[in-house]
Parts: C-alpha cells; sequence; structure tokens
C-alpha cells in the first residue's frame, strides 16, 4: 500500500507536463483544423492542393516518427531553437492532428444539406455570411463526437512526449521502475489508471455530444 | 549539420529491410486483433448485465488508455506479475500489446456491423429453426462483416503506423534501424526522412484504394439490398 502512495506522489509530479502538452496541442490542433479544412473546401485550387499535401503527408506517417524528426531535424536541419522539447511535442502533435481533424472539418461541411446552400443564395447572403450563420453553426454540431474521439486520442499521443526526453507522467514511472523492477506492474497499471481518469471528462463529453449533435441540424 | 543525399541513398536499402519486418508485425497484430475483436463483441452479449458491463468498461480502459504504456506493461511489468507472469521476447509483447489495443477498436466496428443487418434476418433464423451457429455463421455474420471491409482496412493502416510503437521496447524493425543509423554516425534527419517516406509510399495508396472500396460497397450494400437479399 505504501509504494501505491509512493508511486503516486512521484507521477503527480509529471501530469503537469502531461496536461500541458494536452491543452496547448488541443488548442493549436483545433486552429490548425479549421484552417486546413475550410482551405480545403474552399474554391481556391492552389490553396486547396496545398493543405491536401499536407494533410496526406502528415496522416500518411506515424507520429511517433514526425516527433523524433522534429525533435532532430528543428535544431539541427533548420538551426531553429525553441527553447524546451515542450514545444517540439506541441508542434508534432498538433500538425499530425491537426491534419486528421482537417478531415472531420471538411466532411461535416460537405454533409450539410444542400438546402442550405441554396437557401442562403436565395436569401442573398453574402458568402462568408452564408459560411458564418448557416453552415459552419450546423458543421460544429455533427463534428463534436469525432472532434471528443481525437481529443482522447490526443491524450494517449501525449505519452509519446517521454521518448524525446519531456518530464512527464511516463517518464516518471520509468524512472521508477528502473530502480523497483519488481514493483513494475504496479508502476505501470498505476500510469495506465491516471491516463484513464484524465480520459474520463473526454469520454463523458463525446458520448453528450453523440447527442447532443443530432440537434439543430437540418435534416434532408 | 546540413542535409546529406549521400546519407539519405545509403540508408534506402538498409531501411528496405526493416520494411519487410514492420509489414509482418503489421499483420500478426492485425490478425490477433480481429480475432481477439470477436471476444468484446462476445462477452457484450452475455445475459448477465454485471458481467457484461465489467467487460465494457475493461474494453473502454484499453481503448482510452496510450497504447506505449500497454506495451511497456506487457514487456517490463508481466513477467514481474506472480504467478503468471512469463518474460515475453519484443515481438510477442508488441503482438500482444497493440493486438489487444485495436481489437477494442475492432470490436466496435463488428458490433456496428451487426447492429445493422436488418432485425427481419434474426426473425427469420429464428422461424427457420435454426441452431444459434448456424444463425450467426450463416445469416448474420455473413451479412455484417462484408459492409465493414471497408472501415477493417482503414484500421489496418492506422495499425500500420502504431507499428513503430513497438521500436521502444525493442523490435528492430524500420524505426529502430533508423535510429540505430542515427546513433553510430550522428545522422538522424536522413533516415528518419526515409521512413517517412517507406510509411508515406505504403499508406497513401492505401488509403485511396480503402475510399475506392468504401464507395464501391455503399453501393452495393445499401440497406434496401441486404433486407431484400
Amino acid at each position: 500500500m505504501n509504494s501505491i502512495m509512493d508511486i503516486s506522489l512521484l507521477l503527480l509530479k509529471g501530469i503537469k507536463i502531461t496536461l500541458i502538452v494536452l491543452a496547448v496541442s488541443i488548442v493549436i490542433s483545433t486552429l490548425i483544423a479549421f484552417v486546413a479544412g475550410l482551405s480545403r473546401v474552399s474554391s481556391n485550387v492552389l490553396l486547396n492542393k496545398f493543405t491536401g499535401v499536407y494533410v496526406e503527408i502528415f496522416r500518411g506517417t506515424s507520429l511517433i516518427i514526425q516527433l523524433f524528426w522534429f525533435s532532430y531535424a528543428l535544431p539541427g536541419l533548420f538551426n531553429i531553437h525553441l527553447g524546451s522539447d515542450i514545444w517540439t511535442a506541441v508542434i508534432a502533435i498538433s500538425l499530425n492532428y491537426g491534419a486528421y481533424m482537417s478531415e472531420i472539418v471538411r466532411s461535416s461541411i460537405l454533409s450539410v444539406s444542400h438546402g442550405q446552400t441554396e437557401a442562403s443564395v436565395a436569401l442573398n447572403l453574402t458568402k462568408f455570411q452564408r459560411m458564418r450563420h448557416i453552415i459552419i453553426p450546423q458543421a460544429i454540431r455533427m463534428m463534436l463526437p469525432e472532434y471528443g474521439n481525437y481529443l482522447i486520442q490526443i491524450l494517449k499521443a501525449t505519452s509519446l512526449v517521454s521518448l524525446i526526453g519531456l518530464t512527464d507522467l511516463l517518464y516518471y514511472g520509468n524512472i521508477y521502475r528502473s530502480t523497483h523492477l519488481s514493483e513494475a506492474p504496479t508502476v505501470y497499471m498505476l500510469i495506465l489508471v491516471f491516463y484513464f481518469v484524465l480520459a474520463l471528462p473526454l469520454i463523458a463529453f463525446t458520448r453528450k455530444m453523440e447527442v447532443f449533435s443530432k440537434k439543430g441540424v437540418a435534416q434532408e | 549539420m546540413t542535409w546529406d543525399w549521400g546519407v539519405f541513398f545509403e540508408v534506402i536499402p538498409l531501411i528496405f529491410k526493416g520494411l519487410w519486418i514492420t509489414i509482418g508485425l503489421t499483420i500478426a497484430c492485425y490478425l490477433f486483433a480481429m480475432i481477439f475483436g470477436f471476444f468484446w463483441v462476445f462477452v457484450a452479449r452475455i445475459p448477465s448485465k454485471t458481467i457484461s458491463w465489467i467487460f465494457r468498461w475493461i474494453a473502454e480502459f484499453i481503448r482510452s488508455t496510450p497504447p506505449l504504456v500497454q506495451l511497456f506493461f506487457i514487456f517490463y511489468a508481466w513477467p514481474m506479475v506472480p504467478v503468471v507472469g512469463v518474460t515475453l521476447n519484443p515481438f510477442v509483447a508488441a503482438i500482444l500489446g497493440l493486438g489487444l489495443h485495436f481489437s477494442t477498436y475492432l470490436s466496435e466496428v463488428y458490433r456496428s456491423g451487426i447492429e445493422s443487418v436488418d432485425k427481419g434476418q434474426w426473425e427469420a433464423s429464428t422461424a427457420l429453426n435454426l441452431s444459434t451457429k448456424q444463425k450467426w455463421l450463416k445469416i448474420i455474420l455473413p451479412q455484417a462483416i462484408p459492409p465493414t471491409i471497408p472501415m477493417l482496412g482503414n484500421y489496418l493502416i492506422i495499425m500500420f503506423k502504431e507499428v513503430p510503437l513497438a521500436s521502444t521496447i525493442g523490435v528492430v524493425a524500420m524505426l529502430h534501424m533508423a535510429n540505430d543509423y542515427g546513433a553510430q554516425h550522428w545522422k538522424y534527419v536522413e533516415p528518419l526522412t526515409v521512413v517517412a517516406l517507406f510509411f508515406l509510399l505504403l499508406s497513401y495508396p492505401s488509403a485511396l484504394l480503402i475510399s475506392k472500396l468504401e464507395k464501391k460497397y455503399n453501393r452495393r450494400f445499401d440497406k434496401k439490398t441486404i433486407s431484400t437479399l
């Protein structure tokens, strides 16, 4: 029982980094998702194609490789020094999940009933007004359940940051295990429980949104 | 440090050897996940509410915690578990860990497929006095699984991209080879770029193929056609 307390206290030290990386990545990847998703439905061919290449590159390779690549290439190849590895982690995770989530933005916008577009044209709304007041409010509702799923994915992805040396939850767990080999089952089980507790609100959010998303959206 | 094309071309054949290990491991993990996915479907249908509730939360636990930690648990912690603990080699640990993680996703795919089978089909099987085994093998599953093939394909691609996690417990495939080369020559960016290119070359065409399949299946397995089959 004593060792469970000890390990939990140690893990709590790492939870700060996990939460920072999680929160900042969620904000930036959501911004990227909207910019990229809107570019993907824009009529500007150049913007559309350029974003398409970005999305396919980041969806086609895996996050762990992108994370390593950024942590070596940013300082080495481009001579960019971000000051801390947190930013490297946030950039890799945000670019990766921004690419994935831009696809939900795109598909939600495209799946808003065509009658809505026709009605806005009939009402003489400008293109911007149509997007801002008619299409996007309905599209956002449709995005929410899958968005919740991606938040859980981002939480799981934050465990990778220990591989580039950040002192997160898993990092402290690994440190403890390296000196107390026989307690490995307790350590990793506790880490899993910690992650699960962090995931519970996100799971609840996703389930709620599954009901919410069906309201206020025009049916065919 | 600058970009070195010499290194880039030098590592291509080296990493290519690792590609086969990555593909092999992907297939092994996926087969395990496919088989184990049925286990979750099965336990969810146990009439006892308490038991199916417990298993539902176990599946939720596995699904929403990081696969990396699960790999560490199986590789480092499992040998220390009293009585049942055994030391596993990295390959087996990776197959168990990633396979288990993805089985919880695949079970959802199976479930959606089974739920989409028309209610009349269940009633007809009962009316025709089919046994449980006949009902599942001859009526329900042949209709439930084919429409989910594109979704299953998507998960195969996702699995392919998660397999490099296994390098953290010592499976020597593409990513591990790249990191080894990097450590020896202090050149990381070129080998990692080659690994990324190999992933892109395989996963992008597969994703295109799957979206084609999806369109084809959507036409073929329209709700109406299934119920009138």
